[in-house]
């Protein structure tokens, strides 16, 4: 049964209304998507009935707040069928998971001329941290090369692996491009040699399936408002034998054990990494987006932005001076492109005014772009609730846009 | 000559014209940047990128006697029109009139909203080099 994306819409709230005049196209949403009714009420009902601070409080509003705080965590365990709850670290987002791992997994077991692998797709979030670790460690950062198309080439990833391999961190969906990355064979490919692998997560935890113990990836990381849930919130997966040997990220309340001034012993996973008080109203609220995608389902969710992205490759390769920039066999429902003559800013804000909401730009993945000969994209992301009229419409600007520069 | 305040008033009433459609605002700073004269090629040079925009723009000057001449470029159309405006209000002006210049035109034809925050940072970047440049030329006209 195809979705009612009306019903869809309507939940939206910030979809409705007009933007320079115009009915607002939110074709934004790998930047971040929007939050539909039921988020919003879980975060305004949590403030004003629940709110306390969790795992301390003796009295009912404690409990409660904690009650639904570790659900949570039980929903994010069968979102990405982890093993078990305990796996499930809360932080402020894809940025921060990456930087813990890289923080306290890097920082214990990675030295002196160990090779860390990422790919050209990374997001800034990706790399810089991985750089870091490797300026103070003197490892050595390989970067796995793609083809024009935006694909990986895995070949070159094979011919990278060795002994000297200790760590795999690498973009499940490539935010710029959509490209979908072959992860189970990447993963699989370096624990072969006994690497440990990471997967941001932020690009395709919205999109596809995810299953962390079919995958075997050792880490994932994602961040909740991009899937429609509150901003602040980020996720990181581990596999407790993993965590279990991690050093705590940050010192502080929650993380512990006992304190005393001679010594402090830590807590048990997640806790010793959820260090103070956490994001409590965001991860409560964060259950109904998740339920949000359960009730429509994530492959009808797949299926009708595939749709998205096969009318808008059709109509927008129609217009003269469309020039597509990432065309992988496998993507995900964006679409970054050129126009002909024009700068990615101008074709930007001329969109704006016609109510259009797209990013420009690098997209946080300056290397990509160097080796793309770039400087930068227009991208137009599609979510569950986008339509093909409104791609109709985009393609009616686009072409009057294009029209400037390409008579 | 027409005092600065004077050209000023012109560009805010040519805005005044196209009204709050910001389409055809933008379209109309576009049609300003592609009069841009051509910029000296010798002349875009790494130095004379200008910092703290978000698109590549290039700033020079040429000392006309007591007065000052501004050439610019920039990779995209929009932010040419906005420094077409710039040179249409500064350029050919003494160092003294450059620095004492209020470009109230800048918030009355609404260009916060046209080009948005980012963007904004970019234009201030543009005056406070153009500026920058006048007191440079002041000071080496007074030794
Ligand atoms: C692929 C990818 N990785 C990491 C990030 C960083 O996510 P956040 O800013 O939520 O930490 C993003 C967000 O744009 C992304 O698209």
């Amino acid at each position: 049964m195809p979705l009612n994306i009306e019903e869809i819409r309507a939940t939206f709230p910030v979809l409705h209304q007009e933007v320079n005049g115009k009915p607002l196209i939110y074709f934004d949403n790998a930047a971040t998507t929007q939050k539909p009714q039921s988020v919003l009420d879980a975060l305004t009902g949590y403030y004003q009935n629940d709110n306390s601070n969790i795992h301390r409080g003796a009295h009912t509003l404690a409990d409660r707040a904690t009650r639904h705080y570790e659900e949570t965590r039980e929903g994010v365990k069968n979102f990405i069928n982890a093993n078990e709850s305990a796996e499930v670290i809360f932080t402020k987002g894809t940025t921060e998971s990456i930087n813990l791992v890289a923080s306290s997994y890097g920082r214990k077991f990675i030295t002196k001329g160990d090779e860390i692998i990422i790919s050209t797709l990374e997001h800034h979030s990706n790399i810089v941290p991985w750089q870091m670790l490797c300026e103070e460690k003197e490892a050595v950062l390989k970067v796995i090369p793609i083809n024009d198309k935006g694909e990986i080439l895995l070949d070159e990833f094979e011919n990278m692996l060795s002994d000297k391999t200790k760590f795999v961190s690498i973009v499940h969906v490539s935010n710029a491009l959509g490209t979908i990355n072959p992860v189970k064979e990447i993963i699989k490919k370096a624990h072969q040699v006994g690497a440990k692998v990471l997967l941001d997560g932020a690009q395709s935890t919205n999109h596809l399936d995810i299953d962390v113990q079919d995958l075997d990836c050792d880490f994932l990381a994602f961040s909740a408002h991009k899937l429609y849930g509150p901003t602040g919130l980020g996720i990181l997966y581990g596999k407790r034998s993993l965590l279990e040997i991690m050093p705590p990220y940050q010192g502080g309340g929650e993380m512990i054990k006992e304190v005393t001034f001679a010594k402090t012993t830590y807590n048990e996973i997640p806790f010793k990494f959820e260090a103070g008080t956490p994001n409590i109203a965001d991860v409560i609220a964060f259950q109904k987006a998740l339920d949000f995608i359960s009730i429509i389902g994530k492959s009808n969710i797949k299926k009708h932005e595939d749709e998205l992205l096969d009318h808008a490759n059709e109509t927008f390769g129609q217009i003269k001076g469309f020039v597509p920039v990432g065309t992988a066999a496998e993507k995900v429902s964006v679409v970054s492109f050129n126009i002909n003559g024009m700068h990615p800013f101008d074709v930007g804000v001329m969109l704006d005014a016609n109510g259009i909401a797209v990013r420009t730009g690098h997209h946080c993945t300056q290397p990509l772009m160097q080796r793309l000969g770039l400087e930068g994209t227009v991208r137009a992301s599609f979510s569950v609730y986008n339509t093909k009229s409104e791609i109709d419409q985009m393609a009616v600007s686009l072409a009057k846009i294009a029209k400037i520069k390409n008579k | 000559m027409s005092s600065i305040q004077d050209i000023q008033d012109e560009i805010i009433e040519e805005f005044s014209i196209l009204g709050d459609d910001k389409e055809s605002t933008i379209y109309y700073i576009m049609e300003l940047g592609g009069q841009l004269p051509q910029f000296p090629e010798e002349e875009r040079v790494e130095e004379n990128i200008i910092k703290g925009c978000q698109s590549k723009v290039w700033l020079t000057t040429r000392e006309e006697g007591e007065r000052i001449q501004y050439l610019a470029d920039s990779n995209t159309d929009i932010t040419k029109g906005l420094i077409s405006l710039l040179i249409r209000v500064l350029s050919g002006r003494t160092p003294q009139e450059i620095l004492k210049a209020d470009l109230n035109f800048i918030d009355k034809i609404g260009m916060g909203n046209i080009i948005g925050s980012q963007r904004s940072n970019g234009l201030s970047a543009m005056i406070k080099q153009m500026k920058l440049y006048a007191l440079a030329y002041q000071a080496k006209q007074n030794v």
